[in-house]
């Protein structure tokens, strides 16, 4: 009898605090400002990236941020010398990335974003300078980036 | 008789140019063994006295500091692993650092690092940055630097073995509030800009270490963490612009103050410390082998 009354007040003082948590979630939500960027991981699918190259593309300003489309990789995840596919001010647009968020191996520099410089087919790049430091391990990696480096401003 | 004056008289006037000759040649060839063969004629040579060795005293650099100092991998992670692997380890350790002075840092403090990289021009790369963690143990261990260039956050994690880097520079020795800076991340761009061509700040050998006691501004809220929590302890950080005193009171929630009384978390390295010491010093001041 006495377990069971203590149940019942149990259960009573439980819905309470259910109810005054959910009458508390709507304003917690609005109130709560929630960052959407990814923070370790590299590029993939739909990661919002930086242009860091001075073209037209990539600097006017666009409701929606330059997202990640597709990767050139095997395994769909982008890293340093990787090309990935753009979706940029409604067009898509190939690019380079030159460094990102998530720490690679020691030794080598992490960005505090995710920068890619804009690319035509060929592999030339759109703009004409960079406007960050560029990690030179791009230069060991095999592939012709030499027309990206050249218009690089600073290493780093 | 006549004849044979004049002809006397020619040959010593074509000796005396033909001397002359040999003499403005020597003088042209070089002036000064010239001048030297000359005055061994008449004397002897002064005595060359080599002038005294300008005595260059370096007062950016603390080359033997006389602060008590042990890096903090010298001691080993408290777990079931054999001492003798520690034991090895430090041995090679030490014989890096007979080869790369490694100084006394911080968390908090100022570094210039150069690194061989062949894709680098000039073979070398040279960072500046602060010290924002200090991590791994033994021969692993390793340190992070974080600078903005051209307003890009740039942080590279050293490995302090690693034998890659050339040298290490500590432009300015300080300590913060905190060990582990990794909220300068999420702070204000200013307070982790470092001036690359910065000047070593002169420090003494024998003071304490300055505490920075600096408290950073931060960015408004997403940030990569939830620093207002307790398990990050962080005193070097402005939360009352940051956040309100409901949301610090709510962080508080996470608060484990039990933690700091279990006695199995009890870590007392200060004796290990002592012995290690010593351990070092003893090595250190050893001959390095010939050859």
């Amino acid at each position: 009898m006495l377990s069971v009354s203590r149940v019942k007040m149990a259960f009573a003082q439980l819905s309470r605090s259910l109810s005054r948590t959910l009458g508390d979630t709507p304003s917690l939500i609005l109130k709560r400002q929630f960052s959407v960027s990814v923070v370790r991981s590299a590029i993939q699918k739909m990661t919002r990236v930086r242009v860091v190259d001075n073209s037209s593309l990539g600097n006017t300003p666009y409701h929606r941020a330059p997202r990640v489309i597709h990767v050139y990789t095997k395994n769909g995840i982008g890293k340093v010398g990787d090309k990935v596919l753009l979706a940029i001010k409604g067009q898509k647009k190939k690019a380079l990335i030159v460094g990102h968020k998530m720490p690679g191996q020691p030794m080598n520099p992490r960005f505090d974003s995710n920068n890619v410089v804009l690319i035509e087919e060929n592999g030339n790049p759109t703009g004409t300078r960079i406007r960050v430091p560029v990690p030179t391990q791009l230069r060991n990696l095999e592939g012709d980036y030499s027309k990206v480096l050249a218009i690089a401003s600073s290493f780093v | 008789m006549a004849a044979c004056a004049k002809g006397l008289d020619k040959l010593r006037h074509s000796l005396r140019l033909l001397r002359n000759t040999q003499l403005h040649n020597e003088r042209f060839l070089s002036t000064s063994k010239g001048r030297q063969s000359a005055g061994s004629n008449t004397e002897q040579p002064p005595k060359f006295v080599p002038p005294s060795k300008p005595v260059i005293v370096d007062k950016t650099r603390a080359v033997a500091s006389l602060r008590k100092f042990l890096s903090p991998e010298f001691i080993p992670p408290r777990q079931r692993t054999d001492p003798l692997k520690f034991f090895i380890e430090r041995k090679d350790m030490i014989r890096r650092r007979k080869v790369l002075n490694i100084p006394e840092f911080y968390a908090g403090s100022i570094l210039a690092v150069t690194m061989a990289d062949k894709n680098a021009s000039g073979k070398t790369n040279r960072f500046v940055g602060i010290c924002i963690q200090r991590g791994g143990n033994g021969l692993g261990a390793t340190f992070v630097l974080r600078n903005i260039i051209d307003n890009q956050g740039v942080e590279i994690c050293y490995e302090m073995y690693n034998p890659r880097i050339q040298k290490i520079e500590v432009l300015k020795l300080e300590k913060r509030l905190d060990d582990n800076l990794m909220y300068l991340r999420d702070a204000l761009p200013e307070y982790s800009t470092v001036d690359p061509d910065m000047r070593p700040v002169p420090i003494s050998d024998t003071d304490e270490v300055p505490v920075n006691k600096l408290k950073v501004r931060m960015r408004p809220k997403p940030w990569s963490k939830r620093w207002e929590r307790p398990r990050f302890n962080i005193q070097g950080m402005r939360f009352d612009l940051a956040l309100s005193p409901e949301q610090m009171e709510h962080a508080q929630k996470w608060a484990q103050p039990w933690l700091e009384y279990d006695m199995l978390k009890e870590y007392d390295t200060s004796k290990l410390e002592e012995q290690i010491y010593t351990e070092v010093q003893q090595e250190m001041s050893k001959k390095p082998l010939a050859g």
